[in-house]
């Protein structure tokens, strides 16, 4: 091991995807394994300079490819290492076999989407279609409101990840174009308190390759000619018990990183101007800036209009968001992604799911926006409160909006 | 089986519903269920190796004066028969 220069505490002014290298510098990663893609290539051109610079004693796999990208981080982390990688759009399409092997094997990998809309039509930028489309796969999954959640979060994640009730790969996610390439102020945390926050490495304690004390990993298990399907049952129940669990340890975690280091991060969902609020707006990720702005713009005027933004999006806090929207007389949910077959988007069918444990039947509606890169502006926000304020009032649910439609 | 060197990784140390890991060996070989086993026509056999060179889970046996096959770790994939230039490998069913 070289030595490695950690700064103080100290404030900068970078982008999101240094944000996120800097985090994994901070969170003394042992492996990184990265295969540059649109928008998240300086985020590895961040990490090989940190590294070649002494800052990050890691080792840096050049890979051919995704799909190596995460097959090399899994035999780090059976083999004791803290891991990284980051990845978006036909990237992480093509890391797709490993990715779904990753969170059934219980390996805390830590991942940063930089999320871009999926191919086709033909785009390079921002969406979370990608992230969207890996939803269901069994990975945590936090989006980040701003460059310095990027940072928080991303060291938060190997907290949450590593935690025995737990053990499951975390995706850090940060929209593409808005905050990997937007520049923010940012508080680099001094490298003796996120140590001291992030505690002792204890990566594979449940599984370890080591020739002394031999096992194999991932063996046959199944119904038909196997050993019963209960073995299969069994794994899974326990995997979606950690998922379930991680809802507890985020908040835990993101109240014991505020308590330290005095920025307060939600862990789930942030109720914004929700007192006494009629009717609200559910967002997620880098678009909940404007839309906060078109809310505090609409309370000016007096319009009880409030905000949801969702965070951590798997597992979903069902139970934290019917809460917190038990009280409106209706809401509109701003998607940046589609769910095909259901012509709306994916966080809305999340949310209307989860209203389920609401004591009433609220009218909802679906708007998409941000596509592709399209900018999500305050004015479009302003067009969401005016058409949720008119579903408060006549209950009459219309169709998907489609908010950049004619931008 | 001989009694190992090396000490066992403890199982019961984690929880039973976490990652599906074995350090109990349990032998499963191809030849407990191949349906097609090749089989050398010693006549025609002239030792080129070339069954050796291809067969993909290396199950080809160098004898004195012709190749056979482990039918332990045989899969019956057929690829040796089907390069033999001498003709040399027949695939055969497996009796029921």
């Amino acid at each position: 091991m070289s030595a490695v220069l950690k700064p103080k505490s100290k404030l900068v002014v970078c982008d999101g995807n240094e944000a996120a290298a800097w985090a994994v510098s901070l969170a003394n990663v042992d492996m990184v394994a990265v295969y540059p893609i649109t928008p998240q290539s300086s985020l590895v051109e961040y990490l090989a300079k940190f590294i070649a610079d002494g800052r990050l004693g890691a080792e840096i796999v050049d890979v051919e490819g995704e799909h190596s990208v995460l097959s090399v981080l899994q035999g780090a982390c059976l083999a004791g290492a803290r891991t990284y990688t980051a990845s978006c759009g036909p990237g992480l399409a093509f890391m797709f076999e490993p990715y779904l092997r990753t969170p059934g094997l219980r390996l805390p990998l830590v991942m940063t989407i930089v999320t871009r809309d999926t191919l086709t039509p033909q785009s390079v930028w921002g969406g979370h279609q990608d992230a969207m489309s890996v939803r269901e796969v069994g990975w945590v999954q936090m989006y980040c409101e701003s460059v310095q959640e990027v940072l928080d979060t991303t060291i938060m994640a190997y907290k949450i990840a590593e935690h025995h009730d737990v053990m499951l790969p975390v995706n850090v996610c940060h929209d593409g174009n808005y905050l990997s390439f937007g520049a923010a102020r940012c508080e680099l945390p001094e490298q003796g308190e996120v140590s001291d926050f992030l505690g002792a490495k204890d990566v594979n304690w449940h599984v370890a390759l080591d020739p002394q004390r031999p096992m194999a990993v991932d063996p046959l298990t199944g119904g038909a000619g196997g050993p019963g399907p209960s073995t299969f049952v069994r794994y899974r129940k326990g995997q979606c018990a950690g998922m379930q669990n991680s809802l507890k340890v985020i908040t835990e975690v993101h109240e014991d990183w505020g308590r330290r280091f005095g920025r307060h991060h939600a862990p789930l969902i942030e109720s914004y101007s929700m007192d006494g609020a009629d009717y609200a707006m559910v967002t997620i990720g880098s678009m909940t800036g404007a839309a906060k702005d078109a809310v505090d713009a609409a309370r000016a005027r007096g319009e009880k209009v409030g905000l949801v933004k969702v965070k951590t999006y798997r597992p979903f806090p069902a139970e934290a968001l019917a809460g917190a929207l038990a009280d409106v007389k209706a809401f509109g949910v701003v998607d940046r992604s589609v769910s095909f077959g259901w012509n709306c988007g994916p966080l809305f069918q999340d949310a209307i799911s989860a209203m389920q444990y609401a004591p009433r039947r609220i009218p909802a509606m679906s708007f998409i926006g941000g596509l592709a890169g399209a900018d999500l502006t305050v004015a479009h926000f302003e067009r969401v409160i005016g058409r949720v304020k008119e579903l408060a009032g006549n209950g009459q649910v219309a169709e998907t909006v489609w908010l950049n439609e004619k931008d | 089986m001989k009694q190992q060197a090396y000490k066992m990784f403890d199982a019961t140390t984690i929880p039973g519903d976490l990652c599906p890991i074995a350090t109990k060996p349990t032998p499963m070989l191809p030849g407990d269920w191949r349906s097609m086993r090749p089989v050398v026509d010693r006549a025609k056999c002239v030792k080129c190796a070339v069954c050796w060179l291809y067969c993909p889970v290396q199950c080809v046996v160098e004898k004195a004066a012709w190749f056979d096959f482990n039918l332990k770790t045989c899969k019956g994939c057929g690829i040796c028969a089907t390069e033999c230039p001498q003709r040399a490998i027949e695939m055969i069913a497996e009796a029921a």
